[in-house]
């Protein structure tokens, strides 16, 4: 009996490890087949923010839309993060009011190409009334105007091996977002805020607008956008500058 | 007539029938774990917290306009913790929520929260949850299933205070408010959520500080014992009548 039992609740145990085990290859498998892996999977901390980043496209595979609000909700204060850049090369584009400012969009596209803000608003223009919460804790509504940046990228031909989007900016600043969140209708390239010309403190004269992560996401001050198929040799290849300060490249939290 | 009956109810290993399970691998394993993910969520928590100590109903909110309430906390922003922080407080978001999916699955299909934890029709009258709110000192029968007001605590933790948490932190995601929009707008906007994750923080804190106190005032090692072990203590006792009772 005792021998049967203990041969029992071996072959269980057993089988049990062989499905966890397998089970595992498995969904490691996929979640690379499907790209649900984020940058900053390794170390510790990587686990979960796996798990974060491929329940949230898995979650929100239906193209889901951030939450929109009422004109009435556009928040009266809206907080100021941050200086805006100081380096020569912006200070030159902001006292010539941006008419010199150009967006270069390179990379794995069919036809590399400069937008200045004029070209931008050549697309057709969009609005969102939507929120943005800082990681820090404090959150505001506004409006956002601009492009949608997939109408750009479609317009220089984003090759089908692409999967990421890199951004650059004059600040210290650099990020970058999947294709799913690259091409998502309220991922702008705002170039208005609250009804004006972009403010100065807002990112003027172009901002990135992500509206289904958190604020840091969101990059201002924008001078130019890669289009790569892997996240090496840029930076320290975690995608962003946020990973290396402790901030999960992945923001929708 | 009662002590009996949930006596009967204590789950007898078939190996050492004087010395029985007080608690099941199950509870004792996931207890554990959660109780090192809550500490650990906690104080990953406080760094979040300290990056902006104020709260705020609604939408939105901001250091500019005005509050719900200022916490007597300073603003610090140049803490090493504050990156890790975050990575820190959603590796063990993980942790606890698939501990308690499990806990919870468990509970279910064991009955273990029908049995040990769902008050008896008999315990729910005011004399006995008075009686065991003054802490009288339970006979060791009654020492050996949970109370009334044992049972009703640790349901309120189970299945308002854990789920609530767990809500109010999906509340706060944008990416998980573009899918159910409700879990935010149900509660008054994403700034009353992070307001109810607070309080649920302090009511998750104020339970854990009355638990581990009723621990050390019931006996520390033959409290905490029985949660590593399962065993009721570490030597097999003197058989007591009432496992001769359950025939084994």
């Amino acid at each position: 009996m005792s021998v049967l039992l203990t041969r029992r609740k071996l072959i269980t145990t057993g089988l049990a490890a062989a499905a966890g085990a397998s089970g595992l290859g498995v969904a490691a498998y996929l979640a690379k087949r499907y790209n649900l892996i984020p940058p900053d999977h390794g170390g510790i901390y990587g686990v979960g923010e796996t798990l974060t980043y491929a329940a949230h496209r898995v979650l929100t595979s239906g193209h889901s839309l951030a939450r929109e609000f009422d004109r009435s909700q556009i928040s009266k204060v809206i907080p100021v993060n941050g200086k805006h850049p100081e380096v020569d090369a912006y200070q030159r584009l902001l006292a010539g009011g941006f008419a010199d400012w150009k967006l270069t969009i390179d990379g794995l596209v069919d036809r590399p190409s400069s937008f200045s803000v004029a070209d931008l608003k050549r697309f057709p223009s969009h609005s969102q009334i939507t929120h943005q919460a800082c990681e820090e804790g404090w959150s505001f509504i506004a409006e956002w105007r601009g492009a949608r940046l997939s109408d750009v990228l479609h317009s220089v031909g984003v090759q089908p091996q692409a999967k990421w989007v890199f951004f650059f900016t004059f600040d210290k600043w650099w990020d970058s977002l999947d294709i799913p969140d690259a091409l998502h209708p309220q991922t702008f390239l705002a170039y208005g805020m609250n009804g004006q010309e972009m403010p100065l403190d807002h990112g003027a004269p172009v901002r990135l607008k992500v509206a289904r992560q958190l604020g840091y996401k969101s990059l201002k001050y924008l001078s130019r956008i890669t289009v790569t198929d892997t996240m090496k040799n840029i930076g320290d290849g975690l995608g962003s500058g946020s990973p290396g300060a402790g901030y999960s490249w992945y923001a929708g939290i | 007539m009662a002590e009996a009956a949930h006596l009967r109810e204590i789950p007898i290993a078939e190996a050492d029938a004087s010395n029985p399970p007080r608690h099941s691998a199950v509870v004792r394993i996931t207890h554990w774990i959660t109780a090192v993910s809550v500490f650990v969520l906690l104080l990953s928590g406080i760094a979040i917290l300290l990056a902006h100590p104020r709260l705020y109903w609604g939408e939105t909110g901001a250091r500019e306009g005005p509050s719900l309430i200022d916490l007597p906390l300073p603003f610090v922003l140049d803490v090493p913790i504050r990156g890790p922080g975050r990575y820190l407080h959603f590796t063990f978001a993980w942790v606890c929520v698939l501990t308690g999916l499990f806990y919870g699955l468990f509970g279910l299909f064991s009955r273990h929260f029908r049995k040990h934890l769902l008050p008896t029709r008999n315990s729910l009258s005011w004399r006995l949850i008075s009686r065991h709110l003054r802490l009288t000192r339970p006979t060791e029968e009654e020492a050996l299933s949970y109370n009334v007001v044992q049972r009703l605590s640790y349901l309120g933790v189970v299945f308002v205070l854990f789920p609530l948490i767990i809500w109010t932190g999906l509340a706060m995601s944008p990416a998980v408010t573009s899918v159910f929009p409700w879990l935010a707008t149900v509660l008054g906007g994403q700034q009353s959520a992070r307001t109810i994750h607070f309080f649920t923080t302090i009511a998750i804190v104020l339970f854990v500080l009355v638990h581990v106190a009723m621990v050390f005032r019931a006996g520390f090692a033959s409290r905490t014992w029985p949660m590593i072990t399962g065993r009721l203590s570490a030597r097999p006792r003197s058989k007591p009548s009432h496992n001769e009772e359950e025939g084994s």
